[in-house]
């Protein structure tokens, strides 16, 4: 009994002094404020999950200097969710619980997201995600939920209508890999080129981290469809588009922003022509102005950015323009989480380097648009043949 | 019906491909498992790293330009001769470290630490994988694509016409030749003979002078450079391989193991080829054969329900014997 006194004397102590600590830096000259990441640096999506990380560090980094003169060190914490819902969450609650965290960018994966932002609704810490396209994540009604990407209710009848009516697609065979994101993508998809009059000729699951696909390849090529929609990853996909080619089928493959990512080329190599994805994110680096931001990040990072790179930038962006704001009602002393919070939602003129942004009342981005590539040939990123807006 | 009959040329095609992976690694389990009694859980992440050495050589040829210098052929059989040598020695290295110690331990035991050097492995490779290339989904290249088509509508119109790879006809070739080498291996030669003893006695077949040490290393390295040289086989099939691949695969050839009666060689090459073909099998015609109810997705199921089945109503496996109470 004794003992456990004693433990709980030391505990109680050694937060004292933490308090202590954290009070005793309001005192400092200069604050720090941290922005949290959260995307899978590591495992299969690390790829897309880094481009998010860099591209938000990239714009904190610009924006150091402006923040340095209100008097605050802004400071990025990258966190690796992993692209696992369970690490997704452990991660938010040492994200809430660190107190000098004002915001967060993130997440990759829908799944990840909607569980996470759970944990953000209850610290009131403001969230813009730069990639979830998940329905539910905005139709909760939580205040600290931001996105600026399009919806799977606008993306996924987009590439219904393309394929319809411009590759004139008629009986279409639908595969999805059993994921909040890949399921609920391809079930727009199909809802949407139901409505529009097109035969859906099969509907199958895979599983993630699988290698052979000849299964579901066989159905494919007994129902002859004119094209196959697949809602997943291209870690998955690249090796479904592949196999595919090696069994014959040169039908066109269509998939969603899951497959907007160079990997996918390496992955499929010569197979990948034929192939379309719609994308959340523009290939930027087509306009003077993207491109140049894209060779200052080559520059600054080794390699060439991603789609997710410019979306992650301008998340982080609209979240800094957000606490920038709140600051400012502040009187220029540090705002509460819930103070950014509400600044963020109340953004309406931000013009970032791939979209503009203001946000509706459920926190989606009125000026979220989707764009359509074809993969002509084997290299990343594909050619632009279409692109959607919301307005 | 008709969609089950038309796609059933090509499902058995599939299915053998695949079915030979299985039934190779299978070996793998089998051998252990009938000396030493030992499931060596880490045996599917021996050939996981098969499959990256061999793939790292192809990325090493290729860079050196040697892919193209040298037939084909050629630099496939250095390549699988590299990955089992390595595995092979990876197997006696692992066998050494963390099965040796624990002989004589509770049989518990040597299976945790088999376990966690499956973890162990898995995670080498993805750091040494992420390392070099910043992804650890490594795609090596592949050297036989062209394709080849047998028209099998011409045999019967209701059938659709069966299109695979040239990998394919390697993959079951090869697999063929390791099944019918380790066969005569181990009922024709000396040691194959030792090997059986041990694994019938092994306090036995020590008396009869036999190094019970060198014949369970020497199982170790067959059935550990067997694996790596499978490794490199799916590597070739798929070209898309990550640090993950053999824990599934591991459990699947596992359970070929135990359908053919685990111990017993055939019954493990047999039993791969059932689970193969079962899989492929599920994977297409689920959906048509339980009117849409289950999909592609649940033929994981049907690999897993066949080991519980197994387990109840034969545990001895489809070939082997029922062991009798020593008195």
């Amino acid at each position: 009994m004794k003992k456990v006194l004693s433990m709980f004397s030391v505990i109680a102590l050694l937060s004292a002094t933490a308090i202590g600590c954290g009070g005793g830096g309001q005192t400092a000259k200069e604050e720090t404020i941290k922005i949290a990441t959260q995307s899978p640096l590591s495992g299969n999506s690390a790829t897309l999950g880094e481009a998010i990380k860099l591209g938000a560090q990239m714009a904190l980094e610009e924006n150091k200097e402006k923040f340095k003169q209100m008097g605050f060190n802004i400071e990025l914490l990258p966190m690796d969710d992993q692209g696992d819902p369970k690490k997704g969450v452990a991660n938010a609650q040492q994200i809430g619980a660190d107190q000098s965290v004002l915001g967060v960018v993130g997440h990759l994966n829908s799944g990840v997201a909607i569980p996470s932002s759970v944990v953000y609704e209850k610290f009131k810490l403001a969230m813009v995600s730069p990639a979830n396209t998940a329905i539910e994540i905005t139709e909760r009604g939580m205040k600290s939920v931001n996105r600026i990407c399009a919806r799977d209710d606008f993306q996924g009848p987009a590439a219904a209508a393309y394929a319809l009516n411009d590759l004139k697609a008629k009986n279409i065979f639908v595969i999805q890999d059993k994921t909040a994101y890949g399921q609920g993508l391809a079930d727009n998809f199909k809802s949407a080129a139901e409505k529009m009059g097109a035969n859906i000729v099969g509907y199958e699951g895979i599983t993630i981290g699988e290698k052979d696909f000849n299964g579901v390849l066989n159905q494919v090529a007994a129902k002859k469809p004119d094209l196959v929609y697949f809602g997943g990853l291209y870690a998955e996909g690249g090796i479904l588009v592949k196999q595919a080619r090696e069994k014959g089928l040169n039908i066109p493959i269509m998939g969603g922003d899951g497959l907007d990512s160079s990997t996918i080329v390496q992955i499929a190599g010569d197979s990948i022509k034929n192939t379309f994805y719609t994308s959340v994110a523009a290939d930027v680096s087509k306009s003077p102005k993207g491109k140049e931001w894209a060779d200052a990040y080559e520059k600054k990072f080794g390699k060439k950015p991603e789609s997710f790179s410019f979306y992650g930038y301008d998340a982080m962006g609209v979240l800094l323009k957000g606490l920038e704001d709140a600051i400012k009602q502040n009187g220029n002393k540090k705002p509460t989480r819930e103070q950014v919070m509400n600044a963020v939602r109340a953004i309406q003129d931000y013009e970032g380097v791939a979209t503009k942004v203001a946000f509706d009342e459920k926190g989606d981005n009125k000026y979220a648009k989707v764009f359509i590539f074809k993969f002509d040939n084997q290299a990343y990123p594909g050619t632009l043949v279409g692109e959607k807006s919301k307005n | 019906m008709q969609e089950v009959l038309s796609t059933l040329p090509q499902v058995l095609i599939d299915g053998l491909i695949l079915g030979a992976v299985y039934a190779v690694v299978a070996l793998g389990y089998t051998m252990v498992y009938g000396i030493l009694e030992l499931i060596n859980f880490a045996h599917g992440e021996i050939f996981m790293v098969g499959a990256f050495i061999g793939t790292a050589a192809l990325l090493s040829f290729q860079t050196a330009g040697l892919l193209g210098a040298m037939p084909l052929w050629l630099s496939l059989l250095i390549v699988i001769l590299i990955s089992s040598l390595l595995t092979g020695l990876l197997g006696v290295g692992i066998e050494r470290l963390a099965y040796r110690p624990l002989r004589t331990a509770p049989k518990l035991i040597p299976l945790i630490s088999a376990i966690g050097i499956s973890f162990l492995l898995q995670d080498i490779v993805r750091f040494i994988a992420e390392l070099k290339t910043g992804n650890y989904i490594v795609t090596g290249p592949s050297l036989y694509v062209e394709k080849i088509t047998i028209p099998f509508s011409s045999l019967w119109g209701g059938f659709h016409d069966v299109g695979f790879k040239a990998n394919s006809l390697i993959v079951i070739g090869v697999a063929i030749l390791i099944m019918i080498g380790l066969d005569l291996f181990v009922n024709k030669t000396k040691w194959g003979i030792a090997m059986r003893a041990v694994a019938q006695d092994r306090e036995t077949a020590q008396l009869m002078s036999i190094n019970v040490n060198k014949v369970i290393a020497l199982t170790f390295f067959i059935g550990s450079s067997i694996g790596g040289a499978t490794g490199v086989l799916y590597a070739q099939q798929y070209s898309t391989i990550d640090p993950f691949i053999g824990f599934i695969l591991g459990l699947k050839a596992f359970t070929a193991a135990v359908l053919g009666g685990i111990g017993n060689i055939r019954g493990a090459m047999f039993g791969g080829l059932v689970i193969g073909m079962l899989e492929v099998f599920a994977a297409s015609n689920l959906k048509v054969l339980t009117g849409g109810a289950l999909g592609a997705e649940y033929k994981d199921v049907f690999a897993f329900m066949i080991l519980i089945l197994v387990l109840l109503f034969k545990p001895e496996g489809l070939f082997g014997q029922a062991v009798k109470e020593k008195v």
